[in-house]
């Protein structure tokens, strides 16, 4: 069964390059909408010639500082991300007075679109890596930042009351009890976060950069070269869904003791 | 010999949950234990038996009274006292053995002699070999098992236990109740078992000890549980002492529970 829905999925993909290439080849079939052969290339790229720049990307090794200073921008952003939301999450989780004062200054700060803050970051971090490090980071802040906060809230008082009966202090209730909770939460949005982490980091790039993949893509606009950007785009798809298994990985690694859906339980 | 738990006129007032007004859930509730004594207290549901409990665990100030454990005055958590709760206190993320260690952990207990001790309390109360399995991989008895352990590896005088077996099916239940007795008799703590449960409550005990339905509950009679022991629960059930016991206690009970039935019914018809 599984076997049989890999092929399908296979074929489907076939299907959509072989219709991409046979809608955008000159001449190929009589010309529909443009009268100019070449106008649907022009708009639409070529599927062969996508294919021949990304070869000769990874046959000359072109792409790979590209690709490494995009993954460095991902990873730099989720840590960091993922640390100061873990960080402020559980203080003002633990903090009433100060989430009811600061409550109305995070709304505002996550309905922002953050995505305006880029050139910001690049007159404050110019345009290396940090720039959209900084930016991956206010993206990846708040999703980290929410669920943490909600995952202090929603620890069991019963499991509180018999740590505490146990004799954690308040620093082990902390340790043992609130950060474990609290860190399930941050990996129950770690997919979120990590493409949150990786969005931040192209766009970055893309408004203005020396390398990375966004920066590929963006020259290539700049010159009209199609083949080019949809190269681009394929190579990122491809990267973030590398990203998305070794999260996967990641996520049945660390979450072990979490219940999964129909999992039998041994009775005694 | 002062008793190991006394309340003294311990009366717990709670600002109502709609905001306005006040709700007494206990009143003027004097109760001691004697060391080594096994007391269960029933009461109606909803009458305020946790709330004497929280009272004697410390979690809990009362609003006016006394609390002296073996005669002083309780200041913060009773350190002397294990606690097993009704719902789910396993922490989810740590294995069987690393909850039953966590006590030990929490005062500062090398890992290594904590691991051999949980070893062997995990061995006691019949889970040798599933110290590795997270408490979600475990049944609710093998978790209430787990709980046990966890509370009795610290070795506490005084042992509160709220209503702990009830989300179990009856065969389940009456095992643990027989475990219990058999570890409680080793070396004879003094016990709080809070129950809804009267043939529970009998089986188990030295005193049984009613309350009045809510708000305001308080102790409407004291029974003296005269059955011998070792006791096996199943089997004592169904000794005539047994059978009069339960009638006289139920006696008592039976206007308590009608009320406490009436005022739920009224509550969330209302």
């Amino acid at each position: 069964m599984k076997r049989r829905l890999w092929f399908w999925q296979a074929l489907l993909l076939a299907a959509i390059f072989g219709l991409w290439h046979v809608a955008t080849a000159p001449d190929l079939l009589p010309p529909i909408v443009w009268d100019n052969p070449d106008r649907a290339a022009f708009f639409f790229g070529e599927p062969l010639k996508m294919f021949v720049v990304i070869r000769d990307w990874f046959v000359s090794g072109e792409i790979y500082p590209h690709l490494w200073v995009t993954l460095q921008e991902t990873a730099l952003a989720f840590v960091i991300g993922s640390l100061l939301g873990l960080a402020i999450g559980l203080w003002l989780g633990l903090t009433p007075f100060a989430s009811m004062l600061l409550d109305p200054y995070i709304k505002a700060a996550n309905a922002m679109p953050r995505v305006v803050l880029a050139p910001i970051f690049m007159v404050w971090f110019g345009l290396g890596i940090w720039s959209k490090v900084a930016l991956g980071v206010t993206l990846v802040f708040f999703i980290v930042f929410f669920n943490v906060y909600q995952g202090v809230k929603e620890v069991s008082p019963v499991v509180l009351s018999n740590a505490t009966m146990l004799g954690a202090s308040r620093r082990q209730l902390l340790r043992h009890v609130y950060l474990p909770s609290a860190t399930s939460w941050v990996f129950s949005s770690l997919h979120t976060s990590v493409g949150m982490a990786f969005v931040g980091a192209v766009v970055g790039e893309y408004l203005g950069s020396a390398r990375g993949v966004g920066y590929l893509i963006h020259m290539a606009e700049g010159a009209f070269d199609i083949n080019t950007v949809f190269a681009g785009i394929l190579v990122l798809t491809v990267f973030a869904l590398v990203l998305d298994f070794a999260v996967s990985a990641a996520e049945k690694r660390l979450l072990v003791w979490r219940p999964v859906q129909g999992e039998t339980e041994p009775q005694l | 010999m002062d008793p190991a738990v006394s309340l003294e006129k311990v009366t717990c007032t709670f600002a109502a949950k709609s905001g306005e007004g006040h709700y007494t859930a206990v009143k003027d509730v004097d109760l001691a234990i004697a060391g080594g004594e096994f007391v269960s207290v029933v009461g109606p549901t909803g009458c305020g038996k946790s709330t004497l409990l929280n009272v004697a665990a410390g979690l809990l100030r009362p609003s006016s009274g006394a609390v002296k454990i073996h005669g002083e005055p309780l200041a913060g958590i009773n350190r002397r006292a294990g606690y097993m709760f009704q719902a789910e206190s396993l922490m989810p993320w740590r294995s069987a053995l690393a909850n039953v260690t966590a006590g030990l952990e929490f005062r500062g207990e090398e890992a290594a002699s904590a691991r051999a001790k949980a070893e062997g309390w995990l061995e006691r109360v019949g889970l040798a070999g599933f110290g590795d399995r997270y408490p979600h991989q475990l049944s609710g008895g093998m978790r209430k098992r787990v709980s046990l352990a966890q509370m009795l590896i610290l070795d506490p005088q005084i042992l509160l236990m709220d209503e702990p077996f009830s989300a179990l099916d009856v065969q389940t239940r009456q095992l643990m109740e027989n475990e219990l007795l058999e570890l409680w008799s080793a070396d004879r703590k003094s016990v709080i078992f809070i129950t809804h449960d009267l043939e529970e409550a009998i089986s188990l005990s030295d005193r049984v000890v009613v309350l009045s339905a809510g708000p305001a509950t308080r102790p409407i009679g004291e029974y003296v549980i005269d059955l011998p022991r070792p006791r096996d629960v199943s089997e004592i059930r169904l000794t005539p002492r047994f059978i009069e016991l339960h009638d006289r206690i139920w006696h008592a009970m039976k206007g308590e529970v009608l009320k406490g039935y009436a005022q739920t019914r009224n509550r969330t018809s209302g």
